[in-house]
């Protein structure tokens, strides 16, 4: 089976005489453009996912886009599997793959498989020299909302304590809880993160006694990186503690402790790759970006946040969208004193991906 | 008095007697043989047919349902390889059932297996990546797999017997500490870090990886559950092992009073059943992650368990269940995307399966047309 | 450090109270059944549909309490499924629960998935602590009352074994069949009704995950609790008051965890999440003997033979 090069001006272009070579099992109509989306968990889960399928919405609201979604798939040759049966069965011309364990070595290998289908990663992995070009990655760096949530809860805090429930050690949860830590102290230098694992991304038993133990430590507000951030919110709100969301907003959750939160707005990605599919341009193989780009923003304000929070806050997603850097050296890693930030680093350097340490001013350990 | 897992009636060592009337007695058998297909095949009809009611009731057709999962599954060749590539650690972990339940042990821990077994072949690549060839690397990893699963499940069948600890649950508990143990070594001290997003120990390089069988979109995995289906089939029934293994789970006391060793026999078969998923557990890393890491706990230690049920602890029957459920498996994804159900509908569906077939238990031996004219029990 | 010593013993005894009750209402519904002879593996199942029913049940009506009392009722529907099926001759109880654990918890999930993300009211805690000035005794003091009635059906379940004829009728079908029917007793009843009740409030168990604590509903909310809580009971000696002091272990193990982190002991983590599992492990392999019978152990206790 051969595809077209997916395009709709393309397409149009071509319709009566490539109208064979489209004639494929389960496609709706030749000038369809059929999208599939896999998600590692459920749609609804207040969290990671939901925050892809809430900005899928938006793509399927464009015309001449279908979308087919899959979710619960695992990180293992499962995935393989339904991709091949989206582009197999489904005629899919893009697939997004929205999590970190999917690209490699499945949408790889893939991708070369495929050639003429358009594969896009949610994680900025995709390498130039050796990954194939009809591969690519795609990612917002969260850790730029968590700086600012930082910002806003280091000047809502009473004890200089905020406590961070974290997922697992990877470089985009210890730059989010690093971020946090930078944003908190750059408007109160005498704050502290305090920061403990839970050791997987749903365990709501263990987020729940992580949150308490965080609170019993001291810490009067609360934000977390785990896939569904609900229990830690309600935990806090129940305990009379503020908190921060992560990947949507949990507002509603916490109507007398919410601050803000750091939320993903994917839809600005997935427009922009509806958009160019529809003028027939290319897909860009690496798409990163942060509040420059509109790719991240904050949740509206919660009762929690003091007014020179939101203040600050307001003017640190000002200096973000100008780019200004988090990261300024020196910094020194909290566990050996050594420097490992020297000087100040643009906000979507590279060398953040590989971030492996928690900076100074952060409490708890990655191992 | 310890439940036969295999309800298996006991003929005298299953040898056949020569009669005088050799076709009556082909007759016979085949008639006592095919309550074992008949009654399954029974329960699955009626599995099938609450299902499909059940799908009437939430608004879709179970026409389609059945379309879609032979689309997916079965329909085309790329189905069908998706479907048996997905059997492939299904087999091996209900094997890992099996061979247990056949003595009369439920272990359910073949998921832990997997992972320590899957782990074992990692760390050993370790060092080997570098300075020994593929075909030497993948043997010692795949002994080492092998043998860290058997000695895992080992545990289990040996507390059974020297100390009366119920194997179900201490499986299961292992499982959950076997998973934490290879989440401590990834995340902390052999974590590659070449790779910050996702712990995991270093990978393979593309020569040790393990392809596909020539021709086809499947990796070797298959082949060798297979063969160990076979090869266990053979060692179970007829050999003096085997026989053994019969006895000690048809009847603990007596295989006691006859002298049989039976803690032997039961740490044996453990051993066996462990190397079985630590195999499957080789597999993963070796053909599909490349690495140990956290996407190794997907589940088909679970999965084995409802397959080596339903094919009745018979090695060889396995394969075409597993086949099915994997076939299953393979079209969850396309009945999640045309039919708009969530991916739990999987799980009730094989819920169901396992219930009723446990209930349809009850009707062997309740048939006269089963019996022959004269049973030999 | 003394002050870590007692953050972190507060913290257990917090643990203790919370993660108990739901262990508590499933060792004691396994304890019943079990002391009449049966295994049920299935609360794991009934646990996870449980917490699932009364959390959509609290939604759907707004009142907790009604949520509480559907979950008790979709466990002893399960419950009642596994004692049936168990009933019929020739079905093994071990294998019967497995499948219950499968079709309970992929049924739990299925009709599961819109409770994902509405809030759903909670049940209210007494706060016992209020004497306090550490706010953080005050918070490990805040107890569910269903903390109290586990309690409390522990000690009439103590009781009613060693008194009440209930009890007997019980108890001797569990420890010789035969001599149960010899009595005029129906076996099979007494055993499907102990294991629809103990379904009844391993429901329960599940609804105080849902709707207390952590109080929410999603598909990770159970990781191995109820085939836990089948452990604990034979470390209990199927008596139920130990079933109670066993859970309250088991809570304070499952809060160890977190709260050496938030003092600062991080180096292996995942070992300290692991510590009611292996805690588990260790105590099945010291309270077991492959000579000496046990003497509390129910004599037609299946899963022993």
């Amino acid at each position: 089976m051969s595809f077209q090069r997916i395009s709709r001006r393309l397409l149009l272009k071509g319709a009566a005489g490539s109208a064979a070579s489209l004639a494929l099992a389960g496609r709706a109509a030749a000038a369809d453009l059929t999208v599939g989306v896999l998600y590692v968990g459920s749609r609804g889960d207040f969290g990671w996912n939901q925050a892809h399928a809430d900005a899928v919405k938006g793509l399927k609201a464009v015309t001449g886009v279908k979308v087919v979604e899959e979710e619960n798939v695992p990180e293992t040759d499962a995935v393989l599997k339904s991709m091949e049966s989206m582009i197999n069965l489904d005629g899919a011309g893009l697939i997004l793959a929205t999590s970190f364990g999917y690209y490699s070595p499945f949408v790889i290998d893939l991708a070369k498989k495929y050639p003429q289908v358009e594969f896009r990663h949610a994680a900025p992995l995709w390498n130039k020299d050796k990954d194939p070009k009809n591969a690519g990655s795609y990612f917002a760096y969260l850790n730029q909302a968590h700086y600012v949530d930082g910002v806003a809860s280091g000047l809502s805090t009473k004890t200089n304590k905020l406590g961070f429930v974290a997922a697992k050690p990877i470089a985009s949860v210890l730059s989010n809880i690093n971020s946090f830590m930078l944003g908190a102290r750059s408007v109160n230098p005498n704050a502290v993160v305090q920061v403990i694992f839970t050791g997987d991304w749903s365990l709501p038993v263990r987020e729940a006694e992580s949150a308490n133990a965080l609170i019993d430590a001291g810490c009067d507000v609360l934000t977390c990186h785990v896939d569904g951030p609900k229990v830690v919110v309600e935990v806090a709100e129940k305990r009379g503690m503020k908190s921060c969301g992560n990947n949507v907003s949990q507002a509603p959750l916490a109507p007398k402790g919410f601050v803000t939160g750091a939320e993903f707005k994917w839809e600005t990605i997935y427009k922009g790759f509806a958009a160019d599919l529809a003028s027939g341009k290319t897909l860009p193989n690496f798409t990163t970006g942060s509040y420059e780009s509109d790719f991240v923003q904050n949740s509206p304000f919660g009762a929690g946040c003091s007014e020179e929070g939101r203040k600050a806050a307001m003017a640190a997603i000002a200096g973000l969208r100008a780019k200004k850097a988090i990261y300024v050296g020196p910094l020194k890693d909290n566990k050996t004193g050594k420097v490992v930030i020297d000087k100040a680093y643009d906000n979507l350097d590279p060398f953040f991906d590989n971030m492996n340490f928690l900076l100074e001013g952060v409490v708890g350990s990655a191992t | 008095m310890l439940k036969t897992a295999t309800g298996q009636p006991e003929t005298a060592a299953g040898l056949s007697v020569s009669r005088a009337d050799g076709f009556a007695e082909v007759v016979r058998r085949f008639r006592t043989g095919s309550e074992y297909v008949v009654i399954p095949i029974l329960a699955i009809t009626v599995a099938s047919a609450l299902f499909a009611l059940f799908l009437l009731a939430l608004g879709r057709s179970p026409v389609d349902f059945v379309q879609l999962v032979w689309k997916g599954g079965f329909g085309n060749a790329f189905s069908i390889q998706n479907t048996l590539q997905r059997s492939s650690p299904l087999i091996l972990s209900a094997l890992c059932v099996a061979i247990p339940a056949r003595i009369g042990l439920i272990i359910i821990g073949g998921e832990g297996a997997l992972v320590v077994g899957g782990f074992a072949a990692a760390v050993v690549s370790l060092p080997l990546v570098d300075h020994a060839p593929p075909l030497i690397g993948l043997a010692l990893m795949f002994i080492a797999a092998a043998v860290a699963g058997a000695l895992w499940i080992a545990i289990a069948g040996w507390l059974r017997y020297a100390r009366g600890v119920n194997e179900t649950i201490s499986s299961l508990l292992l499982t959950y500490i076997g998973v934490a143990i290879m989440n401590f070594f990834v995340e902390g001290v052999l974590r590659d870090m070449t790779n910050p997003n996702k712990p995991s120990t270093r990978p393979l390089p593309h020569e040790y990886m393990i392809g596909k069988i020539p021709g086809t979109d499947v990796h070797w995995g298959l082949a060798v559950g297979i063969l160990l289906a076979v090869a266990l089939q053979i060692l179970m029934s007829r050999t003096t092992f085997g026989f053994a293994a019969r006895i000690v789970g048809g009847n603990y006391r007596a295989a006691l009073a006859q002298g049989l060793p039976v803690g032997r026999i039961i740490l044996v078969c453990s051993m066996i059943a462990g190397a079985c998923a630590g195999i499957a557990g080789f597999f993963e890393v070796a053909a599909i992650q490349g690495s140990a890491n956290a996407s190794l706990v997907a589940g088909y230690g679970f999965t084995g368990i409802l397959v080596a049920f339903l094919a009745r602890f018979n090695p060889i029957v396995i394969v075409p269940v597993a086949v099915m459920f994997g076939g299953i498996d393979a079209a969850g994804g396309i009945i999640q995307r045309r039919m708009a159900l969530p991916d739990a509908t999987v799980l009730v569906l094989r819920g169901l399966i396992f219930v009723v077939l446990l209930i349809s238990e009850t009707l062997y031996g309740r048939f006269a047309i089963f019996k022959g004219p004269e049973t030999r029990t | 450090m003394n002050e870590n010593l007692v953050i972190v013993l507060i913290a257990m005894l917090g643990g203790a109270i919370r993660v108990s009750t739901p262990f508590m209402f499933v060792a004691l519904g396994e304890c019943l059944t079990e002391k009449s002879g049966r295994i049920n593996l299935g609360l794991e199942g009934t646990l996870v549909l449980g917490a699932m029913v009364a959390y959509a049940i609290s939604y759907q009506t707004g009142l907790p309490w009604a949520g509480v009392l559907a979950a008790g009722c979709a466990g002893a529907m399960l419950g009642a499924m596994h004692g049936a099926i168990c009933g019929l001759p020739k079905v093994n109880d071990v294998a019967v629960g497995i499948a219950m654990m499968m079709f309970g918890t992929g049924v739990a999930f299925f009709f599961g998935k819109p409770y994902i993300q509405p809030s759903a009211p909670r049940l209210p805690s007494i706060p016992f602590g209020a004497f306090a000035d550490n706010p953080n005794l005050r918070s490990a003091l805040d107890v569910n009352p269903l903390f109290f009635v586990g309690i409390a059906v522990a000690l009439m379940m103590a009781w009613a074994f060693a008194n009440t004829r209930v009890g007997l009728i019980v108890r001797t079908v569990g420890d010789s069949a035969a001599a149960a029917k010899a009595m005029g007793f129906s076996v099979d009843f007494v055993r499907f009704a102990s294991t629809t009740v103990g379904g009844f409030l391993a429901g329960i168990g599940g609804a105080f995950l849902s709707l207390s604590y952590p109080g929410s509903w999603n598909q990770g909310l159970s990781s191995g609790q109820g085939l836990m809580a089948v452990a604990l009971v034979i470390f209990a000696r199927w008596s139920p008051v130990r079933c109670v002091l066993a859970a309250l272990l088991f809570g304070a193990a499952g809060a160890i965890g977190p709260s050496l982190q938030s003092i600062g002991v991080t180096q292996g983590y995942y070992f300290y999440n692991a510590a009611p599992y292996i805690l588990t492990l260790a105590i099945m392999i010291a309270t077991s003997s492959a000579t000496r019978q046990a003497k509390d152990m129910p004599g037609e206790f299946a899963a022993a033979k």
